[in-house]
């Protein structure tokens, strides 16, 4: 792989112990996946924040990362393992408490901005369309490709972190035009709200696997129908982008391609909801996987006012976005109905068994597959209208 | 020449690709299957505890580790990072062909590790010596 001046001199150590670091992960792989070089990125995004995830040996080294370390570009940070305010509201012991606020500490003294938030581009951290950039958490990489146009593929925490750290990526997958194209046709119905999004993303990623999806049918999507789809998409499987004709900015050059043709039915996506029909009363029901835009925020206080919630219904978005609800009187009107904001965090990173939860109902497709998976949940999945109806019940 | 029985004869010499250089010997263990460090090695003990695989039971501790390539969690790394500060993490790592999580975890850990080796070279107790992409291969 082919280095300049300034790069060998990272990777000798003369620009210190964590850039030398970086530097030795990236050249690994880029060997690994033939990059002829590094290039440069305009913005980084980590995940691996929650200490559950972290652990105290991921700790210890990203302390020694942080004794000379600093990100270059712009960098924001996945969500943690709690509400890094209002720990104690959630039922976070003391001690992960000040575990997690470790692992924050140390992003924090590299420089990385305390987002904590699956979503990036709701805070700020916006490329443009071409960028290239190095994203972990596949539902943000899956934006970042398909909505954004920016390049990136999809890293872990660590490679992430030693992008951000050398402000460059090795230049293979994603970065490459000719990767980006679509392998396979799905023709669908245009689906329902961003429920339905997310119904068909689970429905496309099991029959694309770690393809590149050309979707044909829709006639519109907003951009919070377009996350879910994407969450859904990279979760259940590798899917690092889509296309979506008359919509996504690099569809067009597509349009004419002949490729394999896959057809999803209203009947394919409603078949997704009978696979998580818990019996059982849910413990907790959330909304805000992937995080909450302010417009999801609005449209919930909408069907919240004048209603009382009866169970425990947690509303996860990011701070940032808290913020801005706060300013228009959103945050008020859905505490006074009963619902928890809860932010820089989700049930899906938290340490939520230890709550005492073990049936959960949501409306996110990527949440309900991860907690069954990964948690072990009994899950509902139901839509926004369902879950909302099902908490004030 | 008669050798004695515990003789070591260098049998071979190889070069591969150096994802981590460094200097390392010890004893192969070699494994035709992937490995998942995260859920698969037990990072306290280096015992390999991933059910029905072929290394279950055996441990990593100062072995010069051959297998395929990684699987699983990109916690993984964290993992061999672990087994590193409890000095039970493999001496060595050769690979049919590295991938991420193997990758980064050597790196962050410095463990020597080498990639696009053919692993049926090797046999389990065999003496492996490395140095940055040179292996030199040791049997009785």
């Amino acid at each position: 792989m082919y280095l300049s001046k300034d790069e060998e001199r990272m990777l000798v150590g003369e620009f210190g112990y964590a850039m030398q670091k970086a530097m030795e992960i990236l050249i690994a792989l880029g060997k690994i996946y033939d990059a002829e070089k590094l290039i440069p990125i305009t913005s980084a995004h980590i995940s691996g924040v929650s200490y559950a995830n972290v652990g105290e040996d991921g700790l210890e080294f990203l302390e020694e990362l942080a004794s000379d370390g600093k990100v270059l570009v712009k960098t924001t940070l996945n969500p943690a393992g709690m509400d890094l305010d209002r720990w104690s509201l959630m039922g976070i012991d003391r001690e992960f408490a000040e575990n997690q606020l470790r692992v924050i500490d140390v992003y924090r003294k590299m420089g990385v901005e305390v987002t904590c938030t699956c979503t990036p581009y709701l805070v700020n951290n916006m490329p443009k369309l071409g960028d290239h950039v190095a994203w972990s958490e596949s539902s943000a990489v899956v934006y970042a490709n398909s909505v954004i146009g920016a390049r990136t593929n999809r890293e872990s925490g660590m490679s992430a972190l030693a992008a951000a750290i050398t402000g460059r990526t090795p230049l293979y997958g994603l970065h490459i035009k000719d990767n980006r194209q679509p392998t396979v046709e799905v023709r669908v119905p245009q689906p329902d709200g961003e429920f339905g999004f997310a119904c068909l993303g689970m429905v496309i990623g099991r029959l694309v696997g770690d393809g590149i999806p050309f979707i044909k049918g829709m006639f519109h999507a907003e951009p919070d129908e377009l996350k879910a789809l994407g969450a859904a998409l990279a979760s259940v499987g590798g899917v690092p982008m889509f296309h979506i004709e008359g919509i996504t900015p690099e569809a067009k050059e597509y349009t004419d391609r002949s490729m394999e043709k896959l057809v999803v039915t209203e009947a394919d996506i409603m078949s997704i909801k009978k696979e998580y029909t818990s019996e059982a009363d849910p413990d907790l029901i959330f909304l805000g996987c992937p995080h909450l835009s302010l417009i999801e925020l609005k449209k919930i206080a909408s069907v919240l006012i004048g209603k009382k919630v009866r169970k425990k219904l947690w509303l996860c978005c990011s701070k940032h976005v808290k913020l801005e609800a706060d300013k228009l009187g959103i945050t008020r009107a859905l505490e006074a109905a009963g619902a928890t904001i809860v932010c820089d965090t989700c049930p899906i990173v938290a340490p939520v068994r230890d709550l005492g939860i073990s049936v959960v109902a949501t409306n996110s497709a990527k949440g309900a597959w991860y907690s069954r998976n990964l948690n072990n949940f009994s899950v509902k999945l139901l839509s926004t209208e369902e879950c909302l109806r099902e908490a004030t019940e | 020449m008669p050798q004695g029985s515990d003789r070591m004869n260098a049998i071979l010499e190889l070069r591969g690709r150096v994802i981590k250089g460094g200097r390392a010997e010890g004893e192969a263990l070699v494994s035709s299957q992937p490995i998942s460090f995260y859920g698969g090695i037990d990072p306290d003990t280096g015992i390999v505890r991933e059910k029905g695989h072929e290394l279950e039971g055996k441990s990593v501790a100062g072995k010069v580790l051959i297998f395929p390539h990684g699987k699983g969690s990109t916690v993984g790394s964290y993992i061999i990072y672990r087994l590193k500060k409890k000095g039970v993490a493999p001496s060595a790592i050769i690979n049919q062909r590295c991938e991420p999580i193997v990758a980064v975890g050597a790196i962050i850990s410095d463990i020597p590790t080498i990639d696009c080796v053919d692993i049926s070279n090797f046999k389990s107790g065999d003496w492996i010596k490395i140095e940055d992409g040179k292996i030199i291969v040791e049997r009785r």
